[in-house]
């Protein structure tokens, strides 16, 4: 018999070597760098093209992501209708998402197809029209969409908090009100598709079963594009954070949770802290196993879930913790969370504790390579943020170096309950 | 073409074990053929709340997470109608560890009071952070309640009500257990980078001295033939006016199912759709709409579902719905509208294999639908599908009779 007591034998994470297999770089004809890797089982691949045309450099409240989404609404030689025809036909999915700082047109497709996808693309980025009644129609449902959407209460705490952290004519903390929608215009979406897609700045990534000729496939349909050669330079917002630190709203009278978000502002990527507090943060929130969800959800159960993280933002972010729970346990949620932190920085972390989580980030990391998207996404991350080839390295070393002493020390940095926003949104 | 191995274990354990050297992970994945469906009507939710409690810990071990995750695991679980599934990924030299954490809660659950009392608390709040406390949140459950009369699709996973949850006992739990989580009522997936004689030896290790239990044989009613359309109006706190309708399909085992997968990718499957073109596009009578259905094992439902434009009348938007619909049974598809279908069905297949987490849950989805090998098999029977076959389906499907509408209007 099998003494089922005694754990089999494991080989601990961290001891793994992890390597990122490398991208190929080239260069167009127009100066366009192409970032590639060719690499998986299936036929398939995945293609990004990212402009520099976030809502950061947008005049007007809204005129990014309607461009951007835009531009698969009609061209000089076909409509929306015959663009997504041409899409689907060849079981290729086009996306495209804005951004702050970026925007981006994703494409998936077989393999066998990419050469009969590539052009629609291409005439979306050079040669998109903005008929009058697509933007109608968009504003018609933007609208309807932000009306579903303000009657959920996690929804309006992200808003809210955002606006806390930046401040409302931040990039990050401003948010679309009905009347922004109704005054966007043909002529706005024109002038900023011209400046930032046209004459803009643009990199490529792609990724997955690739032709070997692939540089010269892409030269082919975007080696000649007028798009800049120069790094757009992004510009500054100024940040006008919110003095009052504690809110409650609201928002629907019979609600049964309470949407609760603290937020405390964070430098950003490249500072020396960061790699150090994706650890912290995974220990406090950062996965199932955290302080926060084995109190809160797996002691209490005052929650369905419960998360902290970094924001996803190139310039400063934002440290969050983020749940929705019960009504009458929303406050001693909070309090809680306060506790939580209050351990954190009073109390070493135990060296069990701490390799459980370093091997599960790595076991984590190890699983993310499983792909050339994957793969390409962790460079895609290093490359736009502008961080050091490195960087991946680094933080696998951070990952298996942290030391508990150094936890405590950045908890008392970072987790400090008065430089948090506390908002809850009923 | 995906490879696997296949053996039982003389407890009746059913074991796949699928190699790919080109990871350095493995996958588990535990499916056991119990769902919302099996539930007593009274006590419904329970599949569910279950599945939170397989991780209170089991027999020998305090704590499913914690050596997973020291092992550099990550692990999840969901249940359907159908069935509950568990899966949890890992570095491949750390297979062993998951062999010995599932194979515990396949013998025995510790069945801690503390669990119980908190995962039901825990289900209540996902209840309410998915079901009540957003707009439209209990659609489905009005809908299933509409459509089925008899069979048990007529209650969510979720459960039928809060109340059902929170009256969950001990005694209910072990007796759950007992009936389902037996090995002749589960089947074992391992993928990744592993070998099929380290998997056969781990097997029999670890799940090789589980008392088989008694095979689960399920007896569910059966849903009547709809012989008149339904109709719900209701009128809620939500911004918009919203149009429900569904209609029966054929279980997911019949050939006419891949059929109904092409009626709504046609219908709404991308911004070429008709539903989307003709409704949104053209004539702006909805703000978003859509045809979908759950893929479930039994005959299911296909729905169409949308949001009103503001001031659009919902009896005009659901008859222009009503005719595209009878476009399609009257003139049928073109050969281009096939072919591009068959074209986005092959390309969703090939993405769908990409990570062998997929790969795993797919192939114990399959097994569970009588053979593993329709991974590699069902292209084929999509590229089978005939216009003719399309027109007749719709014609079968789309009856007023086979029909339930639900009007789901905003107050204000």
């Amino acid at each position: 018999m099998i003494n089922r007591k005694i754990a089999p034998v494991i080989k601990d994470a961290i001891d793994y070597s992890l390597a990122l297999k490398p991208f190929q770089h080239s260069i167009l004809n127009n100066g366009i760098n192409i970032y590639s890797i060719n690499a998986g089982a299936q036929e398939v691949f995945q293609m990004e093209l990212v402009f520099y045309a976030g809502n950061c450099f947008e005049l007007q409240k809204g005129v990014a992501a309607a461009t951007n989404f835009l531009l698969k609404n009609g061209t000089l030689n076909k409509s929306a209708f015959e663009i997504n025809e041409s899409f689907d036909y060849y079981g290729g999915y086009c996306n495209r998402a804005c951004y702050n700082e970026t925007s981006v047109i994703s494409l998936h497709g077989l393999t066998k197809h990419m050469e009969k996808l590539l052009p629609v693309v291409k005439e979306m980025i050079t040669e998109a029209t903005f008929p009058q009644n697509e933007l109608d129609v968009y504003q018609q449902n933007a609208k309807q969409r932000l009306k579903v959407n303000l009657q959920k209460a996690e929804f309006v705490a992200g808003r809210l908090i955002d606006s806390y952290v930046y401040g409302d004519a931040h990039p990050y903390g401003v948010y679309t009100n009905p009347t922004d929608i109704d005054a966007l215009s043909i002529d706005a979406c024109k002038k900023f598709y011209q400046q930032y897609y046209i004459n803009g700045h643009c990199k490529i990534f792609i990724s997955g079963k690739l032709p070997d000729n692939i540089h010269d496939i892409l030269n082919c349909f975007f080696g000649d594009l007028s798009t800049s050669v120069n790094e757009i330079i992004i510009p500054k917002a100024t940040l006008s954070p919110a003095f009052e630190k504690k809110y409650r709203i609201q928002n629907d009278n019979t609600a049964v949770q309470g949407a609760i978000r603290l937020a405390t502002p964070f430098p950003n990527r490249h500072h020396p802290d960061f790699k150090e507090i994706m650890v912290v943060n995974t220990l406090f929130g950062g996965f199932f196993g955290s302080r926060l969800m084995n109190n809160i959800r797996e002691d209490k159960g005052y929650t369905y879930g419960i998360y902290s993280y970094i924001q996803n933002h190139m310039q400063e972010t934002a440290w969050i913790i983020s749940t929705e729970a019960g009504k009458d346990v929303s406050e001693t949620t909070i309090q809680e969370v306060y506790k939580e932190m209050k351990i954190l920085r009073e109390e070493k972390v135990t060296d069990d504790e701490l390799l459980l989580v370093r091997n599960y980030m790595i076991g984590g990391i190890l699983g993310e390579l499983d792909g050339p998207f994957q793969i390409m996404a962790k460079w895609k991350n290093i490359i736009i943020n502008n961080l050091d080839e490195n960087y991946f390295y680094n933080s696998i070393d951070t990952i298996k170096n942290i030391t508990s002493e150094r936890i405590t020390e950045l908890a008392n940095k970072y987790l400090r309950p008065d430089e948090f926003y506390e908002l809850v949104v009923y | 073409m995906i490879h696997f191995d296949r053996f039982t274990l003389d407890n009746g354990l059913r074991v796949l074990v699928h190699e790919d050297k080109s990871t350095p992970m493995a996958v588990m994945n535990v499916l056991y053929d119990v769902g919302a469906k099996d539930e007593n009507p009274e006590k419904t939710g329970f599949a569910h709340l279950f599945e939170h409690l397989m991780f209170g810990g089991s027999k020998n071990i305090p704590s499913y997470d914690e050596p997973l995750q020291l092992a550099g695991g990550e692990n999840n679980a969901f249940t359907t109608n159908d069935l509950t599934n568990y899966y949890c990924q890992l570095p491949a030299e750390n297979i062993e560890t998951a062999f010995w954490l599932e194979s515990d809660r396949m013998l025995s659950l510790a069945f801690s009071k503390k669990s119980l009392e908190v995962q039901r608390k825990v289900v209540c709040e996902e209840f309410k952070e998915h079901y009540i406390n957003k707009p439209y949140g209990d659609v489905w459950h009005k809908m299933r309640n509409l459509a089925y009369t008899t069979h048990p699709y007529k209650w969510m996973t979720i459960g039928a009500s809060l109340q059902h949850v929170e009256d969950a006992t001990l005694d209910d739990v072990k007796a759950f257990f007992y009936k389902h989580y037996t090995p002749c009522n589960a089947i074992l997936v391992v993928a990744g980078n592993i070998e099929t004689s380290q998997i056969k030896t781990l097997s029999e290790k670890w799940f090789g001295d589980i008392p088989a239990g008694t095979k689960y044989n399920r007896n569910l009613p059966i849903e009547p033939k709809q012989i008149a359309a339904r109709h719900l109006e209701v009128t809620e706190k939500v911004p918009l006016d919203a149009l429900y309708k569904c209609w029966h399909i054929s279980p997911r085992m019949d050939d006419r199912y891949y059929t109904t997968e092409f009626i709504s990718d046609i219908l709404s499957g991308g911004g070429s759709s008709r539903l989307f073109q003709s409704l949104v596009k053209e004539q702006k009578l909805f703000s978003n709409i859509e045809c979908y259905h759950f893929g479930s094992t039994d005959a299911g439902l296909i729905t169409i579902e949308g949001k009103l434009v503001k001031g659009v009348d919902i009896k005009m938007a659901e008859s222009a719905v009503m005719k595209e619909i009878k476009k399609l049974q009257e003139d049928g598809v073109s050969t281009a509208e096939l072919e591009k279908v068959k074209n986005k069905a092959e390309s969703a297949m090939a993405f769908e294999d990409m990570s062998i987490m997929n790969r795993a849950s797919s192939i114990a989805m399959y097994e569970l639908l009588g053979d593993a090998n329709l991974i590699n098999t069902e292209l084929s029977k999509y590229q089978a599908v005939t216009a003719e076959a399309i027109q007749k389906e719709c014609r079968i499907i789309f009856n007023e009779n086979n029909c339930n509408t639900l009007y789901y209007l905003s107050d204000n």
